[in-house]
């Protein structure tokens, strides 16, 4: 029995070395991500994942929920970024603010729901210590009990953890939860034109969150996920059951038969290599892409008149015809947030651990414009984004597939070859052919430059 | 036209024998041309046009989706997907026979299992049952999942 337990600690003490391997080490960290393959690490590795939390997903603009999820004082939305539980809301001012959602007696979350109304006050459950909705403390029980302690002396005394930096663009509200790191305009630059462009397709140029949410559970790494948007070379394959059998269902129909939407919507999942090449594909500066630069799987959808109309009277005809025409497939806005501003749905990326993330899928009315495009939204996002969709049951199961993969013994890299080009890795802007595998190459500069710095 | 419950019954009891059986073709002849299959994502949720679903097929979605189960480049299905309906006696409703509608709710457990993961669910079933010349057809299959708004895992079958 003594030398099993003797056995045990010095495995425990391996194992502690074993998860240690990268916090401490930059050069081990960095040698992860060469410029045209990257480590099975980067993926399956508990220590990275942890790393991920505190360096990728803290230093950087990270998506937190929509201003119109929010429409009166005191309404917020509860999230989870970075391993933190935040309560977004709006304050009695107006403005919306987000707090830690964590008691600052002894730590309780103070609302558990995923969105509510607080009135015009937070209250612990547990011992009611009373906060504002910016977060500063109103009311403790007994205050007295604390006269001559040195509560007043800490941060407790002042009131909830705020989250500083806090940006709202056409509604969308990100969060940086480091204090101090790279400035919202900076960090995203002009990859914001596709969050304009969701916005200006609304005729008064504003959007609402609506219909629910779609909570789809991957067991798999977060990152295979957000480089599957702008992976153009996987469609045709993976998804030759579900689009290939749409495709086929209509094949001998009278071409005068008016195509019903969800075939409009299925069926260009099925096309071919150049399709998906001559979409083209941007990438910007800090992991930032979007595919369909030219055109993209939602350009042959039938019109919808009435909206379009909609769109020239608030707009004017040439303004109309150009917000129209950009049809862009997804943007990433690395690493929390994909958006198809063509179809007005977004999909959150909220990592859990190393191989398991769960993917949020929301869907927007553009106001002003006419039920049928909201219809045509939720069609789409139930189609695609659900756990009951045929096309996510197919590329989750390439993803775990992936996850399990890389176990194996002997190869340890993941390619990203891809039309690779040396000029690309110091260029801010870049726009290339569709299939080319750029847009993780570039989401892997942006990784490591953030995970390296301690 | 009047019917006894215990035909209702026996058509719901079958319907997810079909189900159980992957006898998926005959299960989608039960349909109505105007039939739907609905699984909504939220409690009381009104609707499913204007509202996020985790499924609302017409005839022609649920073709779609029983034909690609037949596919061999249906990489989800390989292995495939095993479902399970226990079923609790299906309670009549409502009756029109004037209309020759009617409803059922039936209480479920729901089992799906893939290699070596299974899932678990409790639902409600509600069966809009409709008479036609050729027997009772579905209008509306509903099933409220107890979890429907929770963080779900794919789920491949038909619940």
């Amino acid at each position: 029995m003594q030398g099993c337990g003797l056995r045990l600690t010095a495995n425990a003490k391996h194992r502690m070395e074993e998860m240690s391997r990268y916090r401490n080490d930059g050069e081990a960290l960095a040698r992860l991500v060469e410029a045209d393959r990257v480590h099975r690490d980067v993926y399956t590795d508990p220590e990275i994942f942890q790393l991920e939390m505190e360096r990728l997903w803290r230093r950087t603009w990270v998506y937190a929920g929509h201003a119109s999820q929010l429409p009166n004082p005191g309404d917020f939305i509860t999230v989870e970024i970075a391993q933190n539980p935040l309560i977004v809301i709006r304050h009695t001012d107006g403005s919306v603010r987000v707090l830690k959602n964590r008691c600052a007696h002894k730590g309780s979350k103070l609302v558990g729901e995923p969105a509510g109304n607080a009135g015009k006050l937070l209250r612990c459950p547990y011992h009611a210590w009373a906060y504002r909705t910016d977060g500063s403390l109103m009311n403790i029980p007994l205050r007295q009990g604390y006269e001559g302690t040195r509560l007043q002396e800490t941060a407790a005394s002042r009131g909830l953890d705020v989250v500083p930096n806090v940006e709202l663009y056409r509604g969308f509200i990100f969060v940086r939860l480091a204090g101090e790191g790279i400035g919202f305009r900076e960090y995203f630059g002009d990859s914001l034109s596709s969050i304009d462009n969701l916005a200006d397709r609304s005729p008064e140029g504003e959007l609402e969150i609506t219909g629910g949410c779609l909570r789809y559970l991957h067991n798999c790494n977060w990152k295979m996920f957000v480089e599957n948007l702008n992976d153009t070379m996987h469609p045709m394959i993976a998804h030759a059951s579900s689009a290939g059998t749409a495709k086929r269902l209509w094949a001998d129909k009278p071409p005068e038969l008016p195509k019903p939407m969800a075939i409009e919507q299925y069926v260009p999942f099925a096309s071919d290599y150049k399709f998906f090449d001559d979409m083209g594909v941007r990438v910007y500066a800090h992991g930032h892409s979007f595919s369909g630069v030219n055109f993209s799987i939602h350009s042959s959808y039938s019109a919808i008149p009435e909206y379009e109309q909609s769109l020239q009277r608030a707009y004017g005809p040439e303004r109309a015809r150009q917000i129209l025409g950009t049809v862009r497939h997804n943007t990433v806005y690395y690493p929390s947030l994909t958006i198809k501003g063509a179809i007005q749905s977004i999909r959150v990326a909220r990592p859990l651990a190393a191989d398991r993330t769960l993917i949020e899928s929301w869907t927007f009315r553009l106001k002003g414009a006419p039920e049928r495009l909201l219809q045509r939204t939720i069609m789409y996002n139930r189609l695609i984004n659900s756990p009951m969709s045929v096309v996510g049951h197919d590329d989750l199961h390439c993803y775990r597939s992936i996850q399990e993969g890389l176990a194996a013994s002997g190869n340890e890299w993941v390619s990203l070859h891809r039309n690779f080009d040396p000029s690309e890795a110091g260029t801010a802007e870049r726009t290339t052919n569709g299939t080319s595998e750029i847009s993780m190459r570039n989401q892997f500069r942006a990784w490591r430059e953030f995970m390296a710095a301690r | 036209m009047s019917l006894p419950a215990q035909e209702l019954i026996g058509f719901v009891l079958r319907e997810a024998r079909l189900l159980d059986e992957r006898r998926f073709d005959e299960w989608y002849e039960l349909f109505a041309e105007d039939g739907h299959y609905w699984v909504p994502a939220s409690p009381h949720q009104p609707d499913p046009l204007n509202h996020n679903s985790l499924a609302y097929e017409d005839r022609l979605l649920l073709k779609l989706r029983i034909e690609r189960l037949k596919s061999p480049l249906a990489y989800s299905q390989r292995p495939a997907s095993r479902g399970h309906h226990l079923l609790q006696t299906p309670e009549v409703e409502r009756s029109d026979p004037a209309r020759g509608e009617h409803l059922t709710r039936t209480q479920l457990i729901y089992t799906e299992t893939r290699g070596d993961d299974s899932q678990r669910y409790a639902a409600t079933a509600w069966h809009t049952l409709v008479a036609t010349p050729a027997g009772l057809r579905i209008r509306l299959k509903r099933v409220d999942l107890l979890n429907c708004d929770a963080a779900l895992p794919s789920i491949q079958l038909f619940l």
